[in-house]
């Protein structure tokens, strides 16, 4: 009998699967005055009708409070210096961090912005009732934007949306990298960026400052907080595992009572094509990021001459938090404890924080628009030698159904032969991909002058990983089932619970790879047995998973699919049985692999081709999955695959 | 100067025939029969009965409030039963062999269905409602005692024993936590024990400041009488009409001018009860005892679960020289409460402060008594024209705190400075004696006015806690929006009405008292959506450090939290108390455990 999913992950989320329609907000923006829309009168409602408070005041506040003043106590016992200094201190960090929002310079932006997304940009589409819902939210609740996060475009994008429908402007969590470019950081502090460093881990007072400034800011209903949970850019266009420091800081006023709820919104941000598409390439094979800079950025206009397809921005239902931790967290345990005495978040508070980061993001998955494209990329990342461009176009046909019946949030044009479909596509992203003789190839850069060996196989590489920055958006969607096929193929036995125990195995090493809720194994699982049986790729007789006689091509896809990652672990492994040293720190672990992984490759041309090794966000993630693993790891993994 | 009129509701027995309260009291409402709200012929609100202040006024403002603030009407009535169907009424099950046997001792007894029913209730929305709607009675006593005296209690609770019969007792029948309501599954006779007859100062020492008195006496009565000798208890609960010493006692009662008098656990110094074991009491009268836990403890707050109260010493003083009322507004809420925080940090509370939100200030006003000359109109007037114009007052935000000082005249006007200068640092006005004095009418006629929403489809209750300084402002937010969106939810059609007041203070934090209405027209069981609405207020309460009750008690209504509140420990404690004292459960309200 089949298994019937479980898609509910609880009281408080939202449980409806259909989404809203967009409207297209450059539209009118071409038809009117791009200087009238900036001077526009704007009078966003706020929360609970406050009066928004001046920037001196929220600093005042903050460095009066309590909490702050606790902190700066203790800091001065332990470190012998007068509460003055570290006051002073305390001013200083806060200083550098806060941020001075003013209507003019949002009006600047606005004006700019206009110009520039019209250039860059075909559409800029927006789900207009979830704009309807956040202003509803901002009413009622603390509101806390949560988008995902692929470009630095992201924030300033957001702002630009909010302004646009007259919502109140968020202040927005940023990396202090952002500050190095003097003029451009000081004009997105004045359009609501805070900024906070990278790291300060032991930095008491700091970690004080920082958490009471945006504290206030949420207790005060000031304006919305945003910040991005996955913490930087991704650039692999895989969402990353969510970090869970300031979504700690927000969600625990409402544990100690300070305000009724904290709505948690989740924005899903989609990109036709990203900005930054070859630099992240370059990046994750090792090139060092270039550092911020205005000069820089300025260099980018070359950008600005080409065409970046359509940006879906899509706010997500608003979740409670209240709703969430009931019956999960018990706030009274907070009852027993000062409220201003900075603590650790208890285990169960922990936990609670931890799962709602992880569905927030699946959230933000869902709701990521898929275009043609990445289904093509996937295609082409499992035919690296070419295909013909009729091959491609009929199964880019099939894997449109395969999608849909999968519930992928897929921009298809209405109406438009897949031809066209097909051939829009290749043009919009001829950076990557090729027709020569009716025949589809990935494009590789060629250097001028000679080409080593190194060489052919960086630009190779290169243009692997951009290509695979698009096949990973698809991933969510099939990623259960395609689990599932996989461990299919691995178990000794089509068992169910062997089947299940090669799945669960799986599930657990690519737990920083994938946005896999912790604890939802089975639930998992289950979800992946009843997408591959409602599909017709599987039958579960008794108590056995087989494949079914039309199964075939889309097993073999879903093996295909994970094949780069499954073969990109091994190397991984390899390397730590054959080559790493006693002692190895994390450090040398990157360039050793990732020279390991270039020998690799160069020898064996044939049939291992997991360029996808070389990025340092597999090797770290192959990593972490080693040390989480408790048993002898390596070996079991390479016996295993 | 009293706000009360003298009155009592305490009678003596004449004959063997036993003096119904319900004579005088309503049987399915708050108070005396003779007072009551209601809208006259042309729509105005009137006050009936001549014992209050209030008594016979015409309050010209009440129906605009009644009607914007409930979005009720008064061309809809909600008419209660006009009388009891003793058919109505489960026939009493009489243990025979007790009845025989109490006979023999003389204590007048009932089994008549009016006595009963007077009995099986206290004043819980659910109780009065399911009076006034006429609805079944599953359990009510099966008989009423009177006992007169401390031996009457001793014979009747060893007949129960002997004869296996369930006693509750009854004092001033005002419980708001369902503790007077039955147990549904008690199967053997129950027995209301009425100790209304036992209501005697029996002495004053004056050298000690104590007065030994029966425990059934009515507050307003041990007052009265106190004050005929020039002394008081100066336990003012907002209940004294009609609540007695021993229900103070058995549920740990707290008195509105505690701050000069202290609450009940402050003011005995004796107490006897008796048990199934036998009658406890202590050997001397110490002011202060290390003799071990102090067992004063385990009877109060026990709720009736391990004997009777009978008698109790209790400190007495000397009637105050002078009283005076006060009242400051503040521009908001926590203007108001910082006040309150750094006087009670100062610990110059006056004999009550209470600080009343915005929504009841308003409430206050409705209350209002038409004016009778055009000159006080015309200063009110000026006076409303300085603090919301002149001061920059938002009508809808300021708020009210009521004060009352006691003492010699020229103490009070000292502390009544002190006190003021305070207020002023955190924005406060004084607002005049007037206010501050219709503040505690309010306080008594509240109950009434309950009565008069229940008329026109308006359900109401108040519930209470106590709560740390440092979480007053947020307990208060968040307990208003729970109410406010759990009201929503389960479908009322109408805003509630939901306000708060901080009623008491202490060094470490507060006691806040909420007031909750709803227009419950559309509603299919209003009751059940209250409670459910109660329900979640209390849970809220609990998650934002409340506690689970300040004075009011646990009684039926909220035994689900006590492990919560108290560990599961410290019921077992509680648990092998009871199991001791009352090893038949003869006492088996089944309050608190």
């Amino acid at each position: 009998k089949a298994c019937t999913p479980n898609y509910s992950p609880g009281r408080g989320w939202p449980t409806s699967q259909t989404q809203d329609g967009f409207e297209d907000i450059l539209e009118e923006r071409r038809n009117s005055s791009d200087l009238k829309y900036a001077l526009r009168c704007y009078a966003p409602v706020l929360y609970k009708g406050v009066t928004p408070c001046k920037a001196n005041m929220l600093k005042n506040i903050v460095l009066q409070s309590d909490q702050l003043r606790y902190v700066i106590n203790q800091v001065s016992q332990e470190s012998g210096e007068a509460p003055d200094i570290i006051q002073e201190e305390a001013s200083v960090i806060l200083e550098e961090m806060a941020h001075r929002l003013q209507i003019s310079t949002v009006r600047f932006f606005a004006f700019a912005l206009s110009k520039a997304f019209k250039t860059l940009f075909q559409h800029v589409c927006v789900n207009e009732e979830g704009i309807q819902r956040l202003q509803q939210a901002i009413q009622e609740h603390p509101v806390v934007l949560l988008p995902s996060h692929r470009s630095y475009m992201d924030f300033l994008l957001m702002s630009y949306i909010l302004y646009t429908y007259d919502l109140a402007l968020p202040v927005i969590a940023a990396g202090m990298d952002f500050m190095g470019m003097k003029f451009v950081g000081e004009m997105l502090r004045m359009s609501g960026a805070f900024f906070i460093r990278r790291s300060f881990g032991g930095d008491k007072l700091y970690w004080a400052v920082f958490s009471e400034y945006v504290k206030t800011m949420l207790r005060n209903g000031f304006a919305p907080i945003e910040f991005f949970l996955e913490g930087t850019r991704s650039r692999t266009c895989k969402s990353l595992t969510p970090k869970l420091g300031l979504l700690n800081i927000v969600i625990e006023p409402f544990f100690k009572g300070e305000v009724f709820d904290v709505n948690l919104v989740p924005i899903s941000i989609s990109y036709e094509r990203i900005l930054e598409e070859s630099l992240y390439a370059r990046e994750l094979l090792g090139v060092p990021k270039p550092k911020e800079s205005t000069s820089g950025l300025l260099k980018a206009r070359r950008i600005l001459s080409e065409d970046y397809g359509s940006i879906h921005v899509y706010f997500g239902q608003p979740v409670s938090v209240r709703s969430l931790a009931q019956g999960k967290v018990n706030r009274s345990t907070y009852n027993l404890f000062p409220r201003h005495i900075p603590r650790k978040p208890m285990e169960e508070t922990q936990s609670f924080v931890n799962d709602t980061a992880y569905r927030i993001v699946r959230l933000q998955e869902d709701n990521m628009v898929l275009k043609p494209w990445v289904l093509m990329a996937s295609l082409l990342l499992q035919n690296l030698e070419g295909m013909e461009l009729s091959v491609l176009t009929e199964q880019t046909v099939w894997l449109r159904g395969l999608a849909l019946s999968y519930a992928a949030f897929l921009d298809w044009p209405d109406h438009a032969p897949t031809a066209k479909v097909v051939s829009s596509s290749l043009a919009l992203h001829r950076g990557l991909a090729c027709v020569s003789g009716g025949r589809v190839s990935l494009v590789v850069g060629e250097p001028l002058g000679p080409v080593t060996p190194e060489e052919a196989l960086f630009n190779r590489a290169v243009s692997v990983l951009s290509c695979a920055s698009y096949r990973n958006q698809v991933l969510h969607v099939f990623l259960r089932p395609a689990m599932l096929a996989v461990a299919m193929h691995t178990a000794a036995s089509s068992k169910k619970n062997e089947v299940y125990n090669c799945f669960s195995f799986l599930w657990d090493m690519f737990s920083n790879d994938f946005i896999l809720c912790p604890g939802d194994t089975v639930q998992d699982f289950e979800e992946a047995c009843y997408l591959l049986v409602k599909t017709g790729a599987v039958q579960m007789p008794q108590q056995d998973i087989v494949m079914t006689d039309i199964g075939q091509p889309t097993l073999s896809f879903f093996n295909g699919l994970l094949e780069p990652f499954l073969q990109g672990y091994q190397v991984v492994c390899r390397y730590l049985c054959e080559e790493a040293s006693e002692g190895l720190t994390e450090k040398q672990y990157i360039p050793a692999v990732r020279s390991f992984a270039h020998s690799v490759l160069c020898v064996f041309t044939g049939n291992l081709r997991c360029y996808e090794v070389l990025s340092s966000d597999m090797q770290k993630n192959a990593l972490a999955a080693l040390l989480r693993g408790k048993l002898p790891t390596q070996k079991a993994l390479l016996a295993r695959l | 100067d009293t706000v009360l009129a003298a009155a009592t509701i305490t009678m003596k027995l004449t004959s063997t025939v036993c003096f119904p309260r319900q004579e005088i009291m309503k049987w399915n409402g708050w108070g005396y029969s003779d007072s009551k709200f209601l809208f006259n012929k042309k729509g105005q609100a009137e006050f009936t009965g001549k014992r209050y202040r209030l008594s016979g006024m015409v309050l010209p403002s009440l129906q605009d409030w009644f009607e914007n603030t409930f979005g009720a009407s008064v061309n809809h009535k909600s008419p209660a039963t006009p009388a009891l169907n003793a058919s109505a009424v489960p026939p009493a099950s009489l243990n025979e062999a007790f009845v025989e046997d109490l006979k023999a001792t003389g204590i007048p007894f009932s089994h008549e269905a009016e006595d009963r029913v007077f009995r099986a209730h206290g004043h819980c929305l659910h109780e009065i409602f399911a009076l006034r709607e006429g609805k079944k009675f599953e359990r009510v006593p099966d008989m009423v005692v009177w006992p007169n005296c401390h031996s009457d209690v001793v014979k009747i609770v060893e007949l129960a024993c002997k004869h296996n019969v369930c006693l509750i007792p009854y004092g001033g029948g005002t419980s708001v936590t369902s503790a007077l309501e039955c147990p549904p599954e008690e199967t053997r006779c129950i027995v209301s024990l009425d100790t209304s007859q036992m209501n005697r100062i029996l002495w004053i020492d004056e050298k000690n400041l104590v007065a030994h008195v029966e425990a059934g006496i009515i507050g307003q009565d041990l007052e009265r009488l106190l004050n005929e000798s020039g002394y008081c208890t100066g336990h003012e609960p907002d209940s004294m009409e009609f609540s007695s010493l021993g229900g103070w006692v058995a549920t740990r009662a707290s008195g509105m001018k505690k701050n000069v008098y202290g609450n009940i656990e402050d003011l005995v110094i004796h107490i006897k009860v008796v048990t199934p074991r036998g009658v406890i009491e202590k050997s001397c009268q110490g002011p202060r005892m290390s003799t071990g836990p102090d067992i004063h403890h385990f009877i109060l707050g026990s709720e009736g679960t391990l004997g009777v109260v009978t008698e109790v010493t209790m400190k007495i003083r000397p009637i105050p020289e002078y009283q005076k009322y006060g009242s400051v507004v503040f521009p908001n809420f926590e203007a108001g409460v910082a006040c309150l925080r750094e006087v009670a940090k100062q610990r110059c509370a006056p004999a009550s402060i209470r600080l009343m939100d915005n929504e009841q200030f308003q409430f206050g006003h409705a209350l209002k008594p038409q004016v009778s000359s055009i000159f006080t109109n015309f200063v009110e007037g000026l006076k409303k024209f300085y603090i919301t114009k002149f001061k920059g007052f938002d009508p809808h935000q300021l708020v009210v705190a009521t004060l009352l000082f006691e003492g010699d005249r020229e103490r009070v006007l000292q502390h009544e400075k002190q006190v003021y200068d305070i207020a002023a640092t955190f924005g406060g006005l004084a607002a005049g004696e007037d206010n501050g004095q219709r503040g505690y009418i309010l306080t008594f006629v509240i109950a009434y006015l309950r009565d008069l929403g229940m008329d026109y489809y308006v359900v109401a209750e108040s519930f209470e806690t106590s709560v740390p300084w440092d979480r007053v402002l947020d307990l208060c937010r968040n307990v208003k929006e729970r109410i406010n969106r759990e009201c929503k939810e389960r479908g009322v059609q109408f805003q509630p009405l939901t306000s708060c007041r901080v009623t008491q203070t202490y060094d470490a934090g507060a006691c806040v008292y909420f007031y909750f209405a709803f227009n419950y027209r559309g509603l299919a069981d209003p009751v059940h959506t209250y409670e459910r609405v109660e329900h979640a207020a209390r849970e809220e309460i609990l998650a934002n450090g409340g506690s689970l009750s300040h004075h009011h008690g646990v009684g039926k209504l909220r035994k689900e939290w006590m492990k919560e509140s108290i560990s599961s420990l410290g019921v077992g404690m509680l648990q092998s108390v009871k199991d001791y004292v009352d090893p038949d459960n003869i006492f088996g309200n089944r309050n608190l455990l």
